[in-house]
């Protein structure tokens, strides 16, 4: 009789949970991958407080047509295996929209288990660069640039700075980096651009573990005397480098941060002016967009807002928002085919797959200047690469260029072959994106 | 003979062409090295005094930089922060005694360094939790801008192509008034000489009627305030965030090449580590290993130290009787 009765109690439970789970299953579930503590937390927690308040205010417009979003935060401390474990432990949790770790060493770590999980990947401006290729990797996607495109777009205005691509030759081209999968990432191919353009490359590893202990790189950077420094940093990295640079007098106007190493907690944790550094971006500075008005009067002005009002518009901040806005609209292009309804991870990667976000619908959105005019394929996970410069002035960012393109002729036969190496190794047959 | 020419000619060459590099990269190196040598002073106190190898010193310094940074940070004049921060280490100190070394009395070595491991992961959270957990910056006026000697009339003169962070000469002075003021300490205070007396025997001290607890706090509380004094110099020269602690660690080797009983020792180790990597990083580590080799090469450096001289160069050697 007790059986019949612990049965019984336990076939409720169950029922209760499938209830439970029928119910959630009606919003769609980010698991946030977040880093507010640690070495990295300055950067970390402006991209999550952008990410939340955007989903925070598409929920106060009722949802994604009508259909509520839900997130749930998980500290990874920048850590890879927090990261994994993050990851695990979040994505059962609901119906998952798309996993952004905004962690190079973690995106890596999750490229399989995504795969079999059917979970997107959604490593926007990072990651693995060759996933670019959705032939090989099509649960992974990393628009609207990779690093390996960034790289040719910032050589590209360093050599129109030359007087052209030929006055590279002799040139020394220094890349102070995080010795990290991040800070590697765009080695292959400023090797590949010192060849053909003739100018040296010299290399500068950062370690991670005492990244604020930098005297010996500047100490060597100023006696090789390179002629541009490119920067491939992340968290206290950052304002160290920018810090010392500043010692050895170096001049500003020829330092380039990629757009990992270019926010204002970068500049301003450095306590130096530093007037003059440039950094990449692959959207615009400051709080222009339309869209910063509605997080104000929905979010802020209730007292709902994430982090402190003063962040909003800050670069890092803003490409939370980035993030969050391109897998909304992921959605939003899923549900055209699929209906309104919480997707399942197949939709929501057709979703992104087929993603052609273009200006007018940027403006309609009031994003202007946050996110880029996007079109993903079935074989092109990275769009049309491009970034702009920046420049602080001892204050603030201001952009400068107008978009640069990447060298795509250049990069995408190299992602071509390194996602080609990368299915021989795993054995995946790459996938026909023909139709 | 080709790796003799590319190992060793060739870093030797260069430093010959430009000896200006080498005397820049020394005296970086022995601001680092004063650096290493406040926190590895924080060890030898409690070492020499207590016994326990304090496996929280980095926390402590990672600790007292944050409360100091994040006093400022709420308005207050400096004068007035770093006397709060230099208090809390002094609580922190009596804490210590109390919850965690009283309730210990008796137990071995090991189970007190394993306490000093607890601690510094609470120091290290219980930090943050309170401060939060983003990077500081702690700005108190002291001096870190970098001297070139191009720039005064002397080295124009010489010709002479130097820099010198000044963040290095502080650390260089306050090294140096610190071992000055820690050995007059040590010599001339009462509590200094007892101090001494419960190094040299923990029971015939007692038999005298020092109070072993009292000289405990005494201890920790020195060792909070060559934290703080660690704190305040390194929190110059960079932001005030968790990897901080990793760098203070950097004073392990510090203290196997210098010993773990002597300050001079822990002085002298650390200017020997930080001149030794960072000339190697320079004319070796970088060109000839792709860089990074700070990470390890201090760690190399004890290695033949602990064959040939466990102790450290001007430790006391540890007899057991079994």
């Amino acid at each position: 009789m007790r059986r019949v009765i612990t049965s019984g109690v336990l076939a409720a439970a169950v029922m209760a949970a499938t209830v439970g789970v029928t119910h959630a299953a009606e919003e769609q579930y980010f698991p946030l991958l977040v880093y507010r503590t640690g070495p990295y937390a300055a950067n970390g927690a402006q991209l999550a407080n952008g990410q939340i308040d955007y989903l925070k205010l598409i929920n106060a417009k009722g949802g994604v047509n009508g259909v509520m979003v839900k997130w749930e935060e998980c500290e990874t401390e920048y850590k890879t295996d927090l990261g994994v474990e993050c990851y695990e432990r979040l994505k059962g949790n609901g119906k998952v929209a798309a996993i952004s770790p905004f962690s190079t060493g973690i995106t890596y770590a999750l490229l399989e288990k995504v795969a079999a999980d059917q979970n997107v990947l959604f490593s926007m401006g990072y990651g693995r660069t060759s996933a670019a290729d959705g032939r090989v990797f099509p649960w992974v996607f990393n628009f609207p640039a990779t690093y390996w495109s960034q790289a040719t777009s910032i050589m590209k205005y360093v050599a129109e700075q030359e007087g052209g691509a030929d006055k590279l030759n002799g040139k020394k081209i220094a890349l102070v980096h995080l010795d990290h999968p991040y800070g590697k990432e765009p080695i292959p191919t400023l090797q590949k651009l010192a060849v053909d353009d003739g100018f040296e490359l010299l290399l500068y590893p950062v370690p991670p573990t005492s990244m604020t202990d930098q005297k010996s790189i500047w100490l060597d950077i100023r006696r090789s005397k390179p002629d541009w420094i490119l920067m491939w940093g992340w968290g206290a990295m950052n304002p160290t480098a920018i810090k010392e640079a500043s010692l050895i007098r170096y001049p500003m106007d020829h330092f380039i941060g990629n757009w990992w190493a270019a926010a204002e907690v970068d500049v301003r944790g450095s306590g130096v002016p530093a007037e003059g550094y440039i950094g990449a971006n692959f959207h615009e500075v400051g709080a222009k967009a339309p869209i910063f008005a509605e997080i104000k009067s929905e979010l802020y002005a209730k007292g709902q807002g994430t982090g402190p009002e003063a962040e909003l518009g800050e670069v890092l901040y803003n490409r939370g928002i980035a993030n969050s806005a391109f897998t909304v609209e992921a959605m939003v292009t899923a549900m055209k085919k699929y209906g309104n309804k919480a997707l399942s991870g197949e939709e929501i990667r057709w979703g992104f797959e087929n993603l052609d976000i273009t200006q007018a619908r940027i403006d309609e959105l009031g994003l202007t200047g946050i996110i880029p005019p996007t079109k993903v394929t079935c074989a092109n996970h990275e769009g049309s690469p491009a970034i702009k410069l920046q420049r602080w002035d001892g204050k603030s960012w201001t952009v400068f260029t107008d978009w640069i393109p990447a060298m795509t002729d250049l990069v995408r036969p190299l992602i071509e072959a390194d996602a080609a190496q990368y299915a021989k190794e795993n054995g995946i047959e790459p996938r026909s994106c023909e139709s | 003979m080709e790796l003799f020419a590319t190992y060793v000619l060739g870093p030797l060459g260069e430093m010959a062409d430009n000896p200006a590099g080498v005397v820049e990269t020394v005296i970086g190196g022995l601001g680092n090295g004063f650096l290493y040598a406040l926190v590895a002073i924080g060890f030898v106190i409690i070492f020499k005094s207590s016994g326990v190898f304090n496996f929280a010193q980095g926390a402590m310094v990672f600790f007292a930089a944050l409360n100091f940074a994040g006093l400022l940070e709420l308005g207050l004049p400096w004068y007035l922060a770093g006397p709060l921060a230099l208090g809390a280490m002094f609580l922190f100190a009596v804490l210590v005694e109390r919850v965690a070394l009283r309730p210990l009395v008796g137990q071995s070595q090991l189970t007190l360094f394993m306490a000093t491991i607890g601690i510094s992961f609470l120091l290290q959270g219980f930090g943050e939790a309170i401060w939060g957990g983003n990077p500081h910056l702690l700005k108190v006026g002291l001096p870190e801008d970098s001297l070139f000697a191009i720039d005064y009339a002397w080295g124009q003169a010489l010709g002479l192509d130097i820099i010198i962070q000044q963040s290095d000469l502080l650390a260089i002075a306050t090294g140096l008034v610190m071992v000055g003021g820690l050995f007059l300490f040590f010599q001339f205070s009462r509590v200094g000489r007892a101090l001494r007396a419960v190094a040299d025997d923990h029971a015939a001290a007692m038999s005298v009627g020092i109070p072993l607890q009292h000289m405990w706090i005494a201890v920790w509380a020195l060792s909070g305030l060559a934290a703080f004094v660690a704190a305040t110099i390194w929190g110059t020269k960079i932001q005030i965030e968790p990897t901080m602690i990793n760098l203070a660690l950097k004073a392990l080797p510090v203290l196997i090449l210098g010993g773990l009983t002597s300050i001079p020792g822990a002085v002298i180790g650390g200017c020997i580590i930080g001149i030794s990597e960072l000339l190697f990083e320079t004319y070796w580590g970088q060109p000839l290993f792709g860089g990074a080799t700070t990470e390890w090469f201090a760690y190399l450096l004890t290695v033949p130290v602990l064959l040939i001289r466990p102790q450290g160069l001007f430790g006391e050697r540890l007899i057991e009787r079994v």
